[in-house]
């Protein structure tokens, strides 16, 4: 049943991945000038050229090329990289491991704070409480990121010397020092997340206090704590995990400048240092992949729903 | 005040106004008169804190910031309103096409926005700059492109609506041609849940910018732009902390006015809207 499923979810996204694959198949070639020069550099004759030229396969018409680079896609190998040659896809999940610590960090503190204080707004709604947290989670919202890392790198790092502004540990070396070169790229994304995550339980919330189970609930005396626990939190959270997807894409967007800032090895910093290289395997690897992942999420979600939400599970 | 409707008389958002109209103002000063060349180097004045005669302080050229803030101002929502303006304008003729017409159009429109919207809109443009190119167009090109998606999808969903009205049926009955009825009949409506993506992906538009320019890939030095003397200012951050606190204050004091803008809109267009009591 859940394999069935399963199945069918992924055929459904088959035409995404296909688009996606075309259009990253196709940056490489939309880059004026030859693909071949590129690797091959600037000391190249022609015999060489034309040699680099059929090892990568550009002597092929299009349609042939794009089917051979998905062959190797498939083959779990997403091509070289121009710089070093190395393979793209391990140097990917490696950077991957350093930004999912980063991600998740953030993303679990942030809904700490911002699912209570979602459902206390929407609550209060238009209230003055309701009014403060709108307002601050706006201001939150309107605060970037970068500029952030950067005023906590001042006062953090500069004024007061209390922590590492560049690089990281991995925790199996050292808890302490992972904690310590990690706290601040991870608060830096904190605050925007927070905004978004307040703005969307507000949202949702609201939404579930207007159903008529909750005046239903209120009427026969629950005690509103009861009402907010049982009947609202759980209805207000199904549609705001929908957004999970779109949650890890505000992430995702963050670490590209917040790792460049703190010097993280992470996946955005690979794809930055890959722009300022153009090195195009690793560009095209990089959005494949996170293309994967937002894919395989959103699998995950549907599959979780109907836990959560037992109206799905009986249609 | 009272002539104002209802959700726009709350003073955050009155606030915000004013924000808006001071920083367009300073952006349209900045495209005409600044105190000082902004590109002109200066020795003497290099790494100055703010003093009376450089307000905001000088950078490691001896560059006057504010000046070069003025000047970022002008490329800042010069960027970000063309930005939304392709958005926009590609968004609406492909979300309608897709809408209106349904069938196969709808098909591979709806596939192609569905593909798009699963890289985030910043990623996307930073793989569409390596193909471009930096620089105030690429910029523009990229964002654009990358915001397109999100628009389609919204006003596919609202001309899938549209087209089962009364209005839009009995104009399809009057034997009008599409063309007339997409614009007399359906775009004008498209236009009211527009205005408040708009504003929203007018502050994407701006923070995206400043982040790209910051990363190198935006406007090129020695051009000023906010995220770019971010960048520069970022190297003399232990003596010379004013490089990244003016530039990031009125990226975020951009941002909050935006987006106090936007959830106005939102309120006044929202029919379930009560006013605070």
């Amino acid at each position: 049943m859940i394999l069935k499923f399963l199945l069918k979810r992924i055929l459904a996204s088959l035409p995404t991945l296909f688009i996606v694959s075309v259009f990253v198949f196709l940056l490489l070639r939309m880059v004026p000038g030859d693909p071949a020069a590129l690797v091959v550099g600037d000391v190249a004759n022609s015999a060489e050229l034309a040699r680099v030229r059929a090892e990568m396969g550009l002597d092929k018409p299009l349609p042939a090329q794009y089917l051979l680079w998905l062959a190797d896609v498939l083959r779990g190998d997403f091509g070289y990289s121009f710089m070093n040659r190395e393979a793209v896809l391990p140097a990917l999940m490696e950077r991957f491991q350093v930004t999912v610590q980063v991600i998740a960090l953030a993303f679990l503190l942030s809904a700490a704070v911002a699912i209570p204080a979602g459902v206390f707004a929407a609550w209060r709604q238009n209230r003055r409480a309701d009014i403060a947290i709108v307002t601050s989670a706006t201001l939150l919202l309107s605060v970037p990121s970068f500029w952030m890392g950067i005023l906590l790198i001042l006062l953090f790092g500069v004024k007061l010397g209390w922590l590492p502004t560049l690089g990281f540990v991995p925790f199996q070396q050292s808890p302490t020092e992972w904690l310590l070169h990690i706290i601040m790229p991870t608060a830096a994304l904190v605050f925007v997340e927070t905004a978004i995550l307040t703005r969307l339980m507000r949202a949702s919330t609201i939404e579930v206090l207007g159903q008529e189970y909750i005046t239903y609930a209120r009427s026969k005396g629950l005690p509103e704590s009861i009402v907010l626990r049982r009947h609202t939190l759980k209805n207000a959270i199904t549609p705001t995990l929908t957004m999970l997807g779109l949650i890890l894409g505000s992430l995702l967007s963050g670490t590209v400048v917040i790792e460049t800032i703190f010097g993280l090895p992470g996946l955005g910093r690979f794809l930055i240092d890959a722009i300022y290289a153009r090195d195009y395997p690793v560009i095209q690897g990089t959005l494949l992949f996170i293309v994967l992942i937002y894919v395989a999420i959103n699998i995950v979600i549907d599959l979780l729903y109907p836990l959560l939400d037992p109206r799905v599970r009986q249609a | 005040m009272r002539f104002l409707p209802a959700p726009f008389r709350r003073p955050v958002y009155l606030l915000s106004f004013f924000g808006i109209a001071a920083l367009l103002l300073a952006a349209v000063l900045g495209a005409f008169y600044t105190p000082y060349d902004p590109l002109s180097l200066s020795v003497d004045a290099r790494l100055q804190g703010p003093s009376w005669d450089h307000w905001l302080g000088t950078d490691h050229f001896g560059r006057d910031l504010l000046s070069r803030l003025l000047v970022g101002a002008a490329v800042s929502f010069r960027v970000s309103l063309a930005t939304v303006t392709v958005a926009l304008v590609l968004g609406v003729t492909l979300g309608t096409a897709a809408g209106y017409f349904r069938g196969l159009a709808d098909r591979i429109v709806s596939s192609i926005i569905d593909a798009f919207l699963a890289m985030p809109g910043i990623l996307l443009a930073l793989a569409l700059i390596a193909v471009i190119g930096p620089g105030e167009l690429g910029v523009i090109a990229a964002l654009g492109i990358a915001y397109t998606p999100n628009v389609a999808r919204v006003v596919r969903g609202n001309v899938l609506s549209l087209r089962e009205t009364n209005f839009v049926e009995t104009a399809q009955i009057f034997g009008h041609p599409h063309w007339y009825i997409l614009w007399r009949h359906i775009v004008p409506h498209v236009g009211g849940p527009l205005t408040v993506l708009a504003s929203a992906y007018f502050a994407q538009a701006l923070l995206s910018e400043s982040v790209l320019s910051f990363l190198g890939l935006g406007v090129p030095p020695p051009h000023p732009s906010w995220g770019g003397i971010l960048a520069e200012g970022r190297r003399f951050i232990a003596d010379a902390p004013w490089l990244t606190i003016y530039p990031g204050l009125l990226i975020m004091i951009s941002l909050f006015c935006i987006n106090l803008l936007g959830d106005a809109l939102r309120d006044y267009l929202d029919p379930r809207f009560e006013p605070a009591s």
